[in-house]
């Protein structure tokens, strides 16, 4: 294809110094990142590690299995509605419905899963209805802001307050509905086996390092350089660490014991979304949209599309976090998708380092973020503390978040030409 | 240069409300040539290239591609004749490396949707080197990272890439080095060695007498005249843009730029 054009000068000489230079490697490539405002995960991490010994100290029932586990299945819910948050905000834009556009995704869970109610499904079809529904009312957003050129600050906030109005009108006649199905229930309280906790931390770790040598095949193949062969030993050395380290400390756990499904869905959404941010010419063309949306035009993309899918994800990850909020509570009612939701969703991301200013960040992000939210507020809730210092403290993180990746942002800024 | 000009443009006029923008203006490029527009600020070399490019409609005149009339309603049709613009502000997504940026809305991919990276780097670094591009020292950094040259040589690149037949690059050098202006200038030669039609908008003669084969000047939105490199001096040419005389005025018979400078 690009061969007719592609033009033939033999005999121009490689550039000089490119060995040497691309043994330069992690250095010189963790120069450029933080000079043009990547910052990595690297900050968070370690903020992550200094809140866990903290809380240790100061609580005493904090550094346990059973808080492990504890936290794991606190942080799925609003993980999931993080993924989504990513995704938006890598476009540029915002998303304020997806609190409550979670408590519709529970309220329609519940609703389709009520025996006697003449319209009761399977568990896994009223989750997929729950889930379908928000895509739609993301997709409908999205249209909104992509098409007609809402700002999605309005159209989201608009979103927030029609969605929290239906689920007042639904409930209010209803009070609480009961979610008895064990499908649904499932998703927030089974636990895994220890053997069959093993055995995914070995799938995992083996998916893991397949990919890894398949993508380094491939670039061989290429004849493309390997960049730091090190450096992928220790990433998958890494994960190793990280996953069968979670299924020991989950296994040792006495009530509940076992590795939470609640995680392994997390794990899951973690996979298939970095899969289609990074591998994909969907997701690349977020990160282009988000970059520099005019390039993106000239360079043909349906820039209007990207979005509207954009705001689908967001939808649909509401409406997972949504199930699963739910099923931890094996109910709904009038409070659901209410309270810090939205904003620990949001934050989630941020702190996780996600740009809210587009085109930056990681589907991890969300993971990581919602883990050092949920770890703070579980810590200071162990420790004894109210609520109102837990929201002060998350918000005085959130704050040093945002300021670290405003300041990265002007480095960018500076760099560039 | 023989044959049927690849490009060319009949009577075209423009105009913004009362301003007007172009006033029929004749201008034609050659398969294999640099042809120069010039003019000073306000002459209509952007208007002019932008009509080419489909951004705007223009009031009258007709534009040939292969000695074929078409109509030109937005980039993409540009883009599917084989013309391809560099603007000024490059255009580039400064978040992806330069890799991305090159095969950004045209990935390859594979049965599973997802993108071969490898090849992509593989034939970006090709490109980049058939076209001497050696400056950059990672295909993988972010494009933020670079230098105004490199940016450049990136946004060209990126352009050439894709079957395309006709390049105009609209004042390339114009924030750039000693250095740099030369590497992109020796690029333009080089794309036209290929066969490529190049317009090139500048408003440094020296870097046009460099490069082009043909030069042609704008003023006041008409076109003043075509000079051949070869025949003709700098000062013949910024005569012509300061006190150029329309070789083509309505109603009035064709009179002889040559006879009257």
């Amino acid at each position: 294809m690009s061969s007719d054009v592609d033009v033939a000068a033999p005999g121009v000489p490689l550039p000089e110094g490119d060995e040497a230079e691309e043994h330069a490697g992690i250095w010189r490539r963790a120069y450029d990142n933080v000079k043009t405002g990547n910052l990595g995960i690297v900050p968070i991490v370690i903020g992550l590690v200094l809140i866990v010994v903290f809380f240790s100290f100061k609580a005493t029932n904090f550094f346990t299995a059973d808080n492990f586990n504890n936290i794991v299945v606190q942080m799925a819910g609003t993980c999931m509605l993080a993924f989504g948050v990513v995704f938006v905000l890598l476009l540029g834009e915002i998303d304020l419905s997806i609190g409550y556009l979670s408590g519709i995704a529970a309220l329609t869970v519940a609703e389709f899963q009520l025996p006697g109610s003449g319209h009761q499904y399977p568990g896994l079809v009223a989750i997929a209805i729950a889930v379908g529904l928000c895509t739609l009312i993301g997709g409908v957003q999205g249209s909104i802001v992509a098409r007609v050129g809402v700002p999605s600050f309005v159209v989201t906030l608009a979103g927030l307050l029609i969605w929290q109005g239906v689920i007042l009108q639904v409930l209010e006649i209803k009070g609480v509905i009961v979610i008895q199905d064990k499908w649904i229930n499932d998703t927030a309280i089974y636990y895994f086996s220890a053997a069959a906790g093993w055995i995914i931390a070995a799938v995992v770790t083996g998916l893991y390092t397949f990919v890894t040598l398949g993508n380094v095949l491939g670039k061989r193949r290429a004849g493309v350089a390997i960049r730091s062969p090190l450096l992928v030993v220790a990433k998958v050395a890494g994960i190793a660490f990280v996953t069968f380290g979670t299924v020991a400390i989950s296994n040792h756990a006495a009530v509940p014991n076992g590795l939470p499904l609640a995680g392994v869905l997390v794990v899951i959404f973690l996979i298939g979304l970095t899969y289609l941010a990074k591998r994909t010419p969907f997701g690349r063309h977020v990160y282009a949209v988000g970059g520099n949306a005019e390039a993106a035009r000239r360079a043909g993309i349906n820039v209007a599309r990207i979005r509207i899918l954009g705001f689908m994800i967001s939808g649909a990850m509401a409406g997972v976090g949504g199930v699963i909020l739910a099923a931890r509570l094996n109910s709904v009612d009038l409070n659901v998708g209410g309270g810090t939701l939205l904003l620990d969703a949001i934050s989630a991301a941020v702190i996780g380092g996600t740009s809210l200013f587009g085109g930056r960040g990681e589907v991890r992000s969300a993971v990581i973020g919602s883990l050092v939210i949920v770890t703070v507020s579980n810590g200071l809730d162990t420790a004894g503390y109210k609520t109102g210092t837990i929201y002060i403290v998350t918000g005085v993180i959130l704050l040093l978040a945002v300021t670290l990746d405003t300041i990265a942002r002007r480095l960018q800024a500076k760099s560039g030409r | 240069m023989n044959g049927t000009p690849i490009l060319q443009l009949r009577g075209i006029s423009k105009s913004f409300g009362s301003v007007q923008a172009l006033s029929d203006v004749d201008f034609e490029v050659l398969n294999g040539e640099v042809m120069a527009l010039v003019g000073d600020n306000g002459a209509g070399k952007s208007t002019l290239i932008k009509c080419i490019a489909g951004i705007h409609g223009f009031d009258s005149g007709e534009i040939l591609f292969d000695g074929k009339p078409v109509s030109i309603h937005g980039p993409k049709d540009a883009a599917k004749l084989g013309i391809e613009v560099v603007y000024q502000d490059l255009a580039l997504c400064d978040n992806l490396d330069v890799v991305q940026n090159m095969y950004l809305g045209r990935e390859e991919r594979d049965w599973l949707y997802r993108l071969k990276e490898p090849v992509m780097e593989q034939r970006t670094a090709e490109t980049l080197k058939s076209l001497a591009v050696t400056t950059i020292r990672s295909i993988r950094q972010p494009v933020a990272s670079l230098s105004g040259g490199q940016r450049q040589s990136v946004a060209v690149a990126k352009a050439v890439q894709w079957n395309s037949r006709l390049v105009i690059l609209d004042e390339p050098t114009a924030a750039l080095g000693v250095a740099q202006t030369a590497q992109v200038l020796e690029l333009v030669k080089r794309l036209a060695d290929q066969g490529l039609a190049v317009v090139l908008i500048s408003h440094n003669l020296h870097d046009i007498f460099e490069v082009a084969t043909r030069i042609t000047v704008l003023r006041l939105g008409r076109d003043v005249g075509v000079y051949e490199r070869q025949q003709t001096t700098q000062q013949e040419v910024v005569q012509a843009i300061t006190a150029g005389i329309p070789t083509k005025v309505s109603g009035i018979a064709e009179t002889d730029a040559e006879a009257i400078l």
